[in-house]
This record gives structure tokens, C-alpha cells and sequence, in this order.
């Protein structure tokens, strides 16, 4: 695959990586070897600044394993990112739409997660 | 055209030492006994999963168990949709002449067969494996997003939600066969535990055992004359993080399509089964569907709106919230509360008129929707 492969958080680096296509411009956070907008192949990979700004979020109470549970309360959130994704991460329990937040990473149930808090401005 | 001309329901809740082939046997049963035919009637069946006892084969599975050989005969799975895409998909093979008699058929011991954590993991896979299940959402914590978001744009609050609560448990303690029949208050809901904020406890469906089913034939086999008047389904997406603006989500698409094939309009409609997982899917699908304004539902139950006795009846037994929630035969307990109510055997739920209905399924999260209208004919 042309453009190179780029480690993010789900492989353990501490990076958010996006695809974005050269033929429609299309973003995409999901990985894929195409664009899902217009079908062209290859879509660049390029790493985020981790800014954004919150679009939903859900204080999880309630957890189904052990080792989530040990982490209760934690919040999911949906992050529109700078770059023109969307991206689902956790961030500080407090956060409310529409918060300008920055990514730093965080170890949840033994792995590493994109953690967002308010951006200091 | 094709008639649902038999249905059957279990209670919902324990049915202890139960197998999913059990539930899925006892509505069958019922079904076809209602239809007045033999189970050897029956030359189509679809049936859904089970988490349980998942199978690569649960149709053939479950005619085995059963007893009966089907010329035609495979499972869907469109999460909580299942029950409306399965009738959806009888209704076009008895049309197109493929079948006479479809058996539509759901069932699972999901609240005995496996721990509440284990059902909650498995349904929170419906969530992307790299890039969401990582985090450790819930099936609540999905819907609690979309809840934050709808409450944001449309003014609506954590009260105006426990009232579809409220509702669906006054309407369960109708119905023997509901899980849970003590009355609860908008206190009580505002209240109970912290699930998926905004969601608490009593804004999510339990979890169930029990089974449904029901018969689509391609004429009637008695009195009772249902009819598919038209329906049709949107798929806009499968995860969260990839849904559409509320403003385009497939609840739309889907009921535009379905009036235009039924030739329907919403003011045609006397009563409504609506999808109600959470008490944000209820609301935003009753506005979604044009049964209320946006951000006006909760006003509407309020005023009495979607009860027995007001001008749009919804979900008279319960709805998931308070009859409960098995999985794929989750909400075919709404189509068989609304096939009693068109037939005039709700009893004391009886409402005055249900001659044209409503109907709506929501699968994934809001990311599989099927519409469907239902007429009594004479």
C-alpha cells in the first residue's frame, strides 16, 4: 500500500491517526484500504493535532467487565476533531457539548486509550 | 398482498431452565394455533438469533426442534429491527409467491440462560472493534451519547425522558405477561441508578426471557384480516461514531418511504408501536416518524397523547421498556399487542380504533430502521 502505514492509540502509539483522500478530500477515521466516500484507493494517513471539539458524551456508571468496572465513572464522548472527523474517546467527566478540548492518552483496562480535557486557551 | 394472520407471545421475563428453542417453540405454537392452521401449514420460516445459543443455522435448527420440514427457511439479524425486517421480508415472499405461510419466530433466555454482564458485552460488540469497543461503551453509553446530543439540540430533559418510562410502565401494568407491573414515577425514574448519564436504570428496557411469533399468509385464514398495507427500511450507518446528523437519521427515510408505498399519510394512523429501547429511541422516533414535533413528545404524553384512551395509542403492553426486551422477539411483542388491538382481543387494553397502525423497528444504534403499516380490512 502506497502512502505508509501510520501506529495510532489502537496499536498502542500515542497518536490519532485519520485517512483523508487525494481524489475527493473525503476524511475518514475508521481505516480502510479506499475511501468510503468516492471508492479511490489508498487513502493518505496523516496524524492529528488531537484538538476538537465535543459532540456528545455519556458518563458510563455501569460497566460489563472487571477490569472496565475498576474504572467507573468514566466518560465516553464523541470528539469532532480539527481535522474534520469524528471520533468516539474517553475525556474528563465534567466536559459539556460544544467544549474545545485537546487529546492527551490515558491507560484504561490495560490498554491505551485518547483521553480529551478542555483546552487551555 | 399478505395478512398477518396469526401471532403468539410469551410472558417476558424469568422462564427459568427455558432453552431459546424452547421460547422460540411455545410462541410458535401459539402463532399458528391463532392462525387456525397445522404446523405442517407452514412452508416458510425466518427466525432471529440468539445470543445464548448462537448457530450459523438457527432456522433449520429451529424447524428441526420444531418438527417441521419449511421449503424455504434462514435467520436474520438486524438487531432490535429483526422482527419488522423478518414480516418485511415474509410479506414480499408470500406477495411474490414464493410461500403460502411464513412463520416469523424470535426467542431467547437471555435473562436466564447467561449473566446480565455477559448479555451486556455481547451487545456492546455491536460497537467497531478497533476504534470503539477498546474504550469500553455500553449498549446505554451509545444511546446516552445520542441522548446528550438530542437533549442539547432540542431542548429536551432527563424529565421529559422518564416520562416514556412512566408511560410504558403504566400501560405494562395492563398486561399480564409484562415484566414489570408496579407503577413508577418521574421521580422514581429520575431517581434510579446511573446506567449511561443522561440514562438512568428505568430510562433502559430490561433484559428478558421470552419468545414471539407470528404467521404472514397470502390470504386470510379467518376473521381475523390484517393486511401489510406497505413498508421500507434505512440503513445509514452501523456505528455511532459514523451516524448521520439527527436531522438525517434513517427513522426519516425509512417512514417516507413506507407512507409512499402505503399510500398512507400519519394522520391516517389510530394507533403506534414504536421501537423503545431506551426512553431517548422513543422519543426521538415518535418525532422522527412525525408523530410529534421535535422536542415535543414528552409534552405530548403528558397530555395523554399516546395512552389507552388518547388520539394516538402506543405500545399498550409496555413496549421493551416495561413488557420487555429477549432480543430478536424483543419488539415482535409490539406487532402482536397491535395485531390484538386491530382484532378487538386487547381487552382491557382495548383501544377504541386501531384500524390503521403504525409500526416501527430500530436496530444497531438508530442505525437500522424499518417502517411498516398495518390495515384491518373487512
Amino acid at each position: 500500500m502506497s502512502g505508509g502505514k501510520l501506529a495510532d492509540w489502537t496499536k498502542g502509539a500515542e497518536a490519532i491517526v485519520y485517512q483523508s483522500c487525494a481524489v475527493c478530500g473525503a476524511r475518514q477515521y475508521f481505516h480502510r484500504s479506499f475511501c468510503c466516500a468516492c471508492g479511490a484507493p489508498d487513502p493518505e494517513e496523516k496524524r492529528a493535532s488531537g484538538e476538537g471539539t465535543v459532540y456528545a458524551t455519556s458518563l458510563v456508571c455501569r460497566a460489563a467487565t472487571p477490569e472496565t468496572r475498576a474504572h467507573i465513572p468514566y466518560n465516553i464522548i464523541l470528539v469532532d476533531a480539527a481535522e474534520g472527523f469524528r471520533m468516539m474517546a474517553h475525556g474528563d467527566n465534567d466536559l459539556s457539548i460544544g467544549d474545545k478540548v485537546k487529546a492527551r492518552f490515558a491507560r484504561f483496562a490495560g490498554r491505551l486509550v485518547p483521553y480529551f480535557e478542555k483546552a487551555t486557551s | 398482498m399478505s395478512f398477518i394472520t396469526g401471532v403468539g407471545l410469551t410472558s417476558y421475563g424469568k422462564h427459568e431452565g427455558s432453552s431459546s428453542l424452547d421460547l422460540m417453540s411455545k410462541a410458535a405454537a401459539l402463532a399458528i394455533a391463532d392462525a387456525g392452521l397445522k404446523r405442517a401449514d407452514i412452508d416458510g420460516v425466518l427466525c432471529g438469533y440468539s445470543t445464548v445459543s448462537p448457530h450459523i443455522m438457527l432456522a433449520t435448527v429451529f424447524a428441526e426442534h420444531f418438527g417441521i420440514r419449511p421449503t424455504y427457511a434462514h435467520a436474520v439479524q438486524v438487531g432490535g429491527a429483526t422482527g419488522l425486517a423478518m414480516t418485511m421480508l415474509a410479506h414480499h415472499l408470500v406477495e411474490a409467491g414464493v410461500v403460502r405461510h411464513v412463520l416469523v419466530v424470535g426467542g431467547e433466555n437471555r435473562l436466564t440462560g447467561q449473566s446480565r454482564d455477559a448479555s451486556m458485552l455481547a451487545l456492546a460488540q455491536v460497537g467497531h472493534p478497533d476504534y470503539e469497543v477498546p474504550l469500553g461503551p455500553t449498549i446505554p453509553a451509545y444511546y446516552g451519547l445520542v441522548a446528550s446530543r438530542y437533549m442539547h439540540e432540542y431542548g429536551v430533559t432527563q424529565q421529559d425522558l422518564a416520562e416514556f418510562a412512566v408511560l410504558m410502565r403504566a400501560h405494562a401494568c395492563m398486561h399480564p405477561g409484562a415484566q414489570f407491573r408496579e407503577p413508577i414515577t418521574v421521580a422514581d425514574v429520575m431517581a434510579s441508578k446511573p446506567v449511561a448519564l443522561p440514562l438512568k436504570l428505568l430510562d433502559c428496557c430490561p433484559v428478558s426471557d421470552g419468545g414471539a411469533a407470528f404467521v404472514v399468509s397470502r390470504e386470510p385464514t379467518g376473521e381475523a384480516r390484517v393486511r401489510v398495507r406497505g413498508c421500507a427500511q434505512a440503513h445509514t450507518h452501523q456505528h455511532v461514531t459514523a451516524m448521520p446528523h439527527l436531522s438525517e437519521l434513517g427513522a426519516e427515510i425509512a417512514i417516507a418511504r413506507a407512507k409512499q408505498s402505503a399510500g398512507v399519510a400519519i394522520s391516517d394512523v389510530r394507533y403506534a408501536a414504536v421501537y423503545d429501547s431506551f426512553t431517548i429511541t422513543l422519543a426521538m422516533l415518535l418525532e422522527d416518524l412525525g408523530l410529534a414535533k421535535r422536542g415535543e413528545a414528552a409534552a405530548r404524553v403528558r397530555a395523554g397523547h399516546f395512552g389507552r384512551d388518547g388520539e394516538m395509542p402506543l405500545n399498550t403492553h409496555g413496549g421493551l421498556l416495561s413488557y420487555g426486551h429477549c432480543g430478536a422477539g424483543g419488539a415482535m411483542a409490539h406487532l402482536v399487542e397491535t395485531h390484538l388491538q386491530m382484532t378487538g382481543r386487547a381487552g382491557n387494553r382495548q383501544v377504541r380504533d386501531a384500524s390503521i397502525a403504525l409500526l416501527h423497528g430500530d436496530g444497531g444504534v438508530l442505525s437500522s430502521h424499518v417502517s411498516m403499516f398495518l390495515e384491518r380490512v373487512r
